[in-house]
């Protein structure tokens, strides 16, 4: 997957002082402003590695253009006209199954909101992070997407170890809806707003497992019993 | 002189109960008493505007009614046109704070009565004073029939009336929660007493030959009229009540935009300002971002107005966050897991916590955010504090520097619990504080 963008004339050309790295992006955001700063942050392809092949401000115009351009990462505003991120997710989503090209997203929000937040991540988004996050940290995070990894900002590691926490009933899954303890230790490093390779040293594991203790989290929290998830967030609400 | 006298006594004691009738204070105004009521309310609204026993004014009123039902009319056009009012003296204010507000001597003494109560009894003497009324009233002959049409008439428009001021009355005090049933019941039974007196009326009029064609003749111009102005009253109703919603959303649309108006211009000029000031100007932008969540993601009522101390772990660590990124202008965030009430250890451990945010703004805040993370698992409340500046090592510190291990370690292990510093791998340190919860919380 490091290489996916083969037979695609445009971009295979070599890049200066990323190195070998290129990922094509679109940009998903309402907010004209917020683009064009995320765009002058990122889209130096030379140095960055970044490539913004599109841009939508609603929900039709992203399904429109991640149609067209198939780009490999989709930075993905959770606030939209026309329904919102999740509606992109859920049009979205035979891309996203694709064996050949997926397309990743991962939601970039100012949004607080817990419901918000879990609400893409379980419509699929590869990761959540917010728009206070600086522009190396943001490339970052658009390479470890579209590698296929998840990414969890502190807060997102907050509302999942609390939606996995605060269910006292047994869950209807055991093996999906319950954190292993090594997973719980990960979120709560992330949560306490160690990198990933901090964490490694931290727990004297390799970032390599890092990753996939973070993977296996987000499939938990994308297939995970539906009910308590809701249940949860509406007492977050009421709290 | 007397006259004069009196007014003093009115501005200066209201519940001098030989208050004369002369001069009402000024900014009262007439209203019809909604609690402790018998009939419309209006004998006891006269009475607190008038500062006499409310047992007077009714006893005037009956009176009156004997005096060829002079009262009755009297009663019935005050309760027309004297809007619903509470306790007789005061504005739209509800109900339940009335009582400590109105002075006036009759508001007490009925408070207590339950209402009722009252008006049964109000009921069953009206029925005494309309018979009495009845059987000494000298009519002519053919006057005297209409009577009991009359009073039937009567009876039903008050019934209905009465459900219309107990509509208006709990809207103000909100209490939809009205038995429907009841409600419905008693506009059936006015209608139905209006209609048979007018029947009745009509019934006296010609014989009783012709009640059947009379009764037909009714229903079918009730009917006509229900087809015909049916659709307009539908149509009016769902369109006042459109209106209404629309209104209410427009006041909640003006409260967020007076709010987001106020503070957020606000911060703007203060930003344009201090344009050269960077650390300011974050420290603006912050403060502005955090107030702007607070009002947008947190539930009405939930410490909005940041004005009580926090009872709660979430609401604790965040104040204090907060607090700490006003005074020194380093971002910091917060990720807070679980909720718990604060007891005294845990307030400790705030205390501590909050001194660890001091530490790392003030010697680790070049290297970016602070990081705090709070965690309540069982009966464990775990706090981390963690910057990314130069590090720090405590065996470095000099022994009179009392700052860290006096208020953060000395307290946690007075408070029994524990606290750790250590120097993260790649630059940092990290403050970990562990408490336990109170047994009983």
């Amino acid at each position: 997957m490091s290489d996916p963008t083969e037979g695609n004339a445009e971009s295979v050309e070599p890049t200066g002082g990323a190195g070998e790295r290129h990922v094509r992006v679109v940009l998903v955001d309402d907010h004209r402003m917020f683009r064009t700063g995320v765009q002058a942050e990122i889209g130096q392809t030379e140095q960055t590695g970044v490539e913004v092949v599109g841009e939508a401000a609603d929900v039709d115009q992203a399904v429109t253009v991640i149609t067209a351009t198939r780009p490999e990462v989709v930075l993905l505003d959770v606030h939209l006209p026309g329904g919102g991120g999740v509606e992109v997710l859920r049009r979205c989503a035979p891309l996203m199954g694709d064996a050949e090209r997926p397309v990743r997203f991962l939601a970039l929000s100012v949004s607080d909101a817990a419901e918000d937040v879990i609400g893409v991540i379980r419509g699929g988004a590869r990761g959540y992070v917010t728009k206070t996050i600086t522009g190396s940290d943001l490339i970052n995070s658009i390479f470890r997407v579209q590698e296929g990894d998840a990414v969890f900002s502190p807060r997102l590691a907050g509302f999942v170890l609390d939606a996995f926490a605060s269910t006292d009933a047994p869950p209807v899954d055991e093996d999906l809806d319950r954190l292993t303890q090594r997973e719980r230790e990960v979120l709560r490093l992330i949560a306490r707003g160690y990198a990933y390779k901090e964490i490694a040293k931290q727990l004297f594991i390799s970032v390599k497992t890092v990753e996939s203790h973070v993977s296996a989290v987000l499939r938990k929290l994308q297939l995970s019993n539906r009910h308590e998830l809701t249940r949860w967030a509406t007492a977050r609400r009421l709290v | 002189m007397p006259v004069y006298a009196g007014r003093v006594t009115i501005s200066g004691m209201p519940e001098a109960a030989t208050a004369p009738l002369v001069e009402p204070r000024p900014p009262r105004k007439l209203y019809r008493s909604s609690d402790g009521r018998w009939l419309g309310g209006v004998a006891r609204g006269l009475a607190g505007h008038l500062g006499l026993p409310v047992i007077w004014v009714r006893l005037v009123f009956v009176g009156l009614f004997m005096a060829d039902g002079l009262g009755a009319l009297l009663y019935a056009a005050f309760w027309f046109f004297v809007p619903l009012g509470v306790g007789g003296v005061g504005g739209q204010r509800p109900p339940s704070l009335v009582s400590t507000e109105t002075s006036a001597d009759g508001r007490r003494r009925l408070v207590a009565r339950r209402p009722d109560k009252g008006q049964i009894v109000a009921l069953l003497l009206m029925v005494v004073v309309a018979m009495v009324f009845v059987g000494n009233v000298n009519l002519g002959n053919g006057a005297k029939a209409y009577l009991w049409p009359v009073v039937l008439v009567g009876a039903g428009v008050a019934l209905v009336w009465r459900q219309a001021d107990n509509a208006r009355r709990a809207r103000w005090v909100e209490a939809g929660r009205q038995r429907r049933t009841l409600t419905l019941l008693r506009a059936v039974g006015g209608v139905l007493l209006v209609t048979a007196g007018v029947s009745g009326i009509f019934v006296l009029q010609g014989s009783a030959a012709h009640l059947g064609s009379i009764l037909q003749a009714a229903l079918a111009v009730l009917v006509g009229i229900t087809l015909l102005a049916g659709p307009y009253l539908v149509r009016m109703t769902q369109d006042l009540s459109e209106e209404r919603l629309m209104r209410i959303r427009a006041q909640e649309r003006a409260e967020v935009a007076a709010h987001v108006h106020d503070s957020v211009l606000h911060t703007l000029t203060l930003i344009q300002r201090n344009a050269e000031n960077a650390s300011e100007v974050r420290r603006l932008a912050r403060a502005q971002e955090r107030d702007l969540r607070t009002w947008l993601y947190k539930p009405e009522g939930t410490g909005k107005d940041e004005a009580d101390e926090p009872t709660h772990l979430a609401d604790a660590v965040r104040r204090n966050a907060a607090e700490v990124e006003d005074k020194h202008g380093v971002p910091i965030e917060v990720v807070v897991v679980g909720d718990c009430p604060l007891d005294e250890g845990i307030g400790a451990q705030m205390q501590a916590a909050r001194e660890a945010m001091v530490n790392a703004a003030k010697y680790g805040g070049e290297g970016g955010a602070v990081q705090v993370y709070a965690e309540v698992e069982g009966r464990k409340v775990f706090v981390s504090v963690r910057d990314r500046g130069p590090g720090f090592d405590l065996d470095s510190i000099p022994a009179d520097r009392m700052g860290v291990r006096e208020s953060i370690i000395g307290r946690m292990e007075r408070n029994g619990g524990t606290a750790r510093l250590r120097a993260v791998p790649d630059g940092g340190t990290e403050v970990e504080l562990d408490m336990e919860r109170a047994e009983k919380t």
